[in-house]
């Protein structure tokens, strides 16, 4: 059965290692989801957080076929419960002197912060987990969304590895 | 230092003679610093051809074949033979020119993104865009290409990072790459694991693939199975993984093989697969599903790729591993199951020429590779093209002793023998032996270019062509696939080349043979010139059985 997967990766800041990455999902016909790409603490290094969905055998060669890019140095699977996992998303939301108190009480219930108001809209940012911004985003429907960006998830292990 | 120099400098420090290459604007400054080499530069007449005559030559020393073109469409023609490379495991380093790196991004004159497209089928790929990289480049370059699972890297260069001049030079005295460590020697675990499950097999096999070859283990092979008492079938690629002519043979499985080997690997409960990778060509992944499964591979996404249940993985080197597996005692099996497996592959043999129509004219393909492998000595190389020569020699001509079998098992890329078999003799110049290049009137004009390169170096090299007016292969596959012979589409050759007065032309020594006796004639009075010769061999084109 095909389900979602978090896998992190850390791999070397070298020209082409994103191309590798994609070209290897394109060919190789796996699910991406998300990827975010950022620094890490070691400015040869970076990390790269990505969402697939696959089976558990897919899984397993979406893994294998990573670390066989020379570039890449370890793959790490963020499961949930021994690892953190948040997105950052900004929806821009229809709001006017009408609405715009209801958003924000909304926006305080969920700690979302708004971060630019205009006379007819806001922008709101909200960090979390998939079922929090979920819940987030079916609150703000109901009063017009007209834009939205997700980040895509990006995680860390807990404790120490 | 000039950049272009240094590359030498390393290239020599990795060993390399020679480099199979074709000049270019874009090469013009490495080309320079080549007259002060002691690489010697080999033009080919086609940079399609040039990865093939490293492949080549890296299959016959067991180096890394070095070939080099230039930037735009010189690059861009070595994609085949990288992407042949790749599939069969060949340790080749591709380097290319590049437009000036300002240029790059600007669809300058003669410019391709080669990096990019060559990246589904390299192991690694580097553009140099500071000369002070080129040491570590070529270091690491060649450690990839040779090292684990072996297979093409490519290099390429700007030509104004050739032209830099290097006040300071790195000295690189150990590789650090963080992301490559290649396993050689399989967990203690499960070696152990391995034995109980032959000890618990009944009726078990092996399937051994082209990285037996490449790792050199037909020797730790032949033990295990005389061990074991199993039965050994082997892939394309795996030819040569284990003499043709010892007891426990039993053939090549996968679609070109008998069905007979078919057969015996339906019957048996366990498959202990080394070195294989489990294609669509050389294997049944629903047969395998049904079995009890070892998988020994170096590379460890190959295991669970295309059979799902693999019982026992083991990671590593196949020379190693099975030396590993060697060190204990092995379980025989029943000796009723090889004799069952002997009395099928007797039959076969009883048999095999029962499906041949007697009305067929020219030479018959079995008979002369048979008589060829009766006579040619015990360390010739044949490198067979793609299409029906390359199925007739890989069942009719035996490898065993030092023999070898070289083909383009993966990609199936015509055009390969002239130039691979072109790369053996270079890679054996200074031991010559006999090589053989066996092609179809097809495949030999994907590559006839080259008779130029043979003819130039007069290399010993015997091409046989056999010539049937059709690129057979596919013409049988439509005669299976659609019956009628008015379903023949694109498969005749409709101009018949005088292939022994165009190698004439280049001085060989050329023969032409319509019959059986003839052929034999022809190869016998061919394997005794010093020099380049030609067979053609006229065979009937309804000749489409292996």
């Amino acid at each position: 059965m095909e389900t979602k997967h978090c896998l992190s990766l850390i791999v070397e800041n070298k020209f082409g290692v994103l191309t590798r990455i994609s070209a290897l999902f394109a060919r190789r016909g796996y699910n991406i989801d998300s990827l975010t790409v950022g620094m890490t603490e070691d400015e040869e290094i970076s990390r790269i957080t990505m969402v697939v969905t696959a089976d558990d055998q897919t899984l397993e060669q979406i893994k294998k076929q990573l670390n066989k890019l020379i570039n890449v140095i370890k793959v790490t699977e963020l499961k949930k419960e021994e690892s953190i996992a948040r997105e950052l998303v900004f929806i821009k939301v229809k709001a006017d002197g009408r609405t715009r108190s209801n958003i924000v009480e909304i926006s305080n219930l969920f700690r979302a912060h708004v971060i630019d108001v205009s006379k007819d809209s806001l922008i709101l940012q909200i960090t979390g987990g998939p079922q929090k911004i979920k819940a987030f985003m079916n609150m703000i429907e109901p009063y017009g969304i007209i834009e939205f960006v997700r980040s895509g998830i990006t995680g860390l292990q807990r404790g120490h590895h | 230092m000039l950049a272009s120099k240094l590359l030498f400098k390393c290239l020599e420090e990795e060993g390399v003679e020679l480099i199979f290459g074709y000049p270019g604007g874009a090469l013009l400054p490495i080309y320079d610093a080549m007259i002060d080499s002691k690489i010697k530069h080999i033009l080919v007449r086609n940079e399609q051809a040039a990865p093939h005559y490293a492949n080549g030559y890296a299959r016959e020393t067991g180096k890394v074949g070095v070939c080099m073109a230039t930037s735009g469409p010189g690059a861009t023609n070595l994609i085949t033979g990288i992407a042949s490379a790749y599939l069969d495991s060949i340790p080749i380093v591709a380097i290319t020119g590049q437009v000036n790196r300002d240029l790059i991004g600007t669809d300058a004159f003669q410019e391709a993104d080669i990096f990019g497209a060559t990246l589904p089928f390299v192991k690694h790929s580097y553009l140099v865009k500071d000369p002070k990289d080129i040491p570590r480049v070529v270091k690491e370059a060649f450690y990839i290409a040779s090292t684990g699972r072996p297979g093409p890297v490519l290099i390429d260069i700007p030509r104004d990072v050739q032209l830099e001049n290097l006040k300071h030079i790195p000295h690189i005295d150990k590789l650090n790459i963080p992301g490559y460590k290649p396993t050689y020697e399989g967990h203690t675990g499960q070696i152990k694991r391995v034995l109980r499950k032959i000890k618990q097999s009944k009726r078990p096999m092996i399937y051994a693939g082209g990285g037996v070859v490449l790792s050199g283990a037909r020797e730790e092979l032949v033990r295990l199975a005389e061990a074991m008492q199993a039965p050994v079938v082997t892939s394309f690629m795996g030819i040569g993984a284990f003499p043709q002519d010892h007891p426990l043979y039993a053939g090549i499985w996968g679609s070109h093989g008998y069905p007979e080997t078919d057969q015996i690997v339906k019957m048996a409960d366990m498959a202990l697969c080394v070195g294989a990778r489990m294609s669509n060509r050389g294997t049944s992944t629903a047969v395998l599903n049904e079995k009890e499964m070892i998988h020994i591979d170096i590379d460890p996404a190959e295991i669970g790729k295309n059979v799902n249940d693999t019982n026992i993985p083991v990671v590593g080197d196949a020379k190693i591993v099975l030396g590993e597996i060697l060190d204990h005692d092995i379980q025989k099996a029943d000796p009723a199951w090889m004799e069952t497996v002997h009395e099928i592959v007797a039959e076969r043999d009883q048999h095999r020429d029962d499906d041949l129509d007697p009305n067929l004219g020219g030479v018959n393909p079995r008979n002369f590779f048979r008589w060829l492998s009766d006579t040619v000595p015990e360390d010739t190389t044949l490198v067979a093209d793609v299409g029906l020569n390359q199925i007739w020699a890989a069942l009719h001509f035996q490898i065993r002793n030092d023999r070898k079998y070289l083909t383009s098992g993966g990609l199936g890329t015509m055009g390969y023998a002239i130039p691979a078999a072109s790369g053996v003799c270079f890679g054996s110049r200074e031991h010559p032996k006999t090589v053989i290049a066996v092609c179809g009137d097809g495949s030999f004009q994907m590559a006839m270019g080259e008779l130029g390169v043979i003819a130039e170096h007069q290399l010993p090299l015997k091409l046989v062509v056999m010539n049937n007016g059709k690129l057979g292969m596919v013409r049988q596959q439509q005669h299976d696939n659609y019956g009628a012979k008015h379903h023949y589409s694109g498969t005749d050759i409709n101009f018949n080349v005088p292939f022994v007065e165009l190698a004439e032309v280049y001085g060989f020594k050329a023969y032409r043979a319509t019959t059986d006796e003839a052929a034999r004639q022809a190869m016998t009075e061919a394997l005794k010139q010093p020099g380049p010769t030609l067979v053609e061999c006229t065979v009937d084109p309804d000749f489409i059985r292996f």
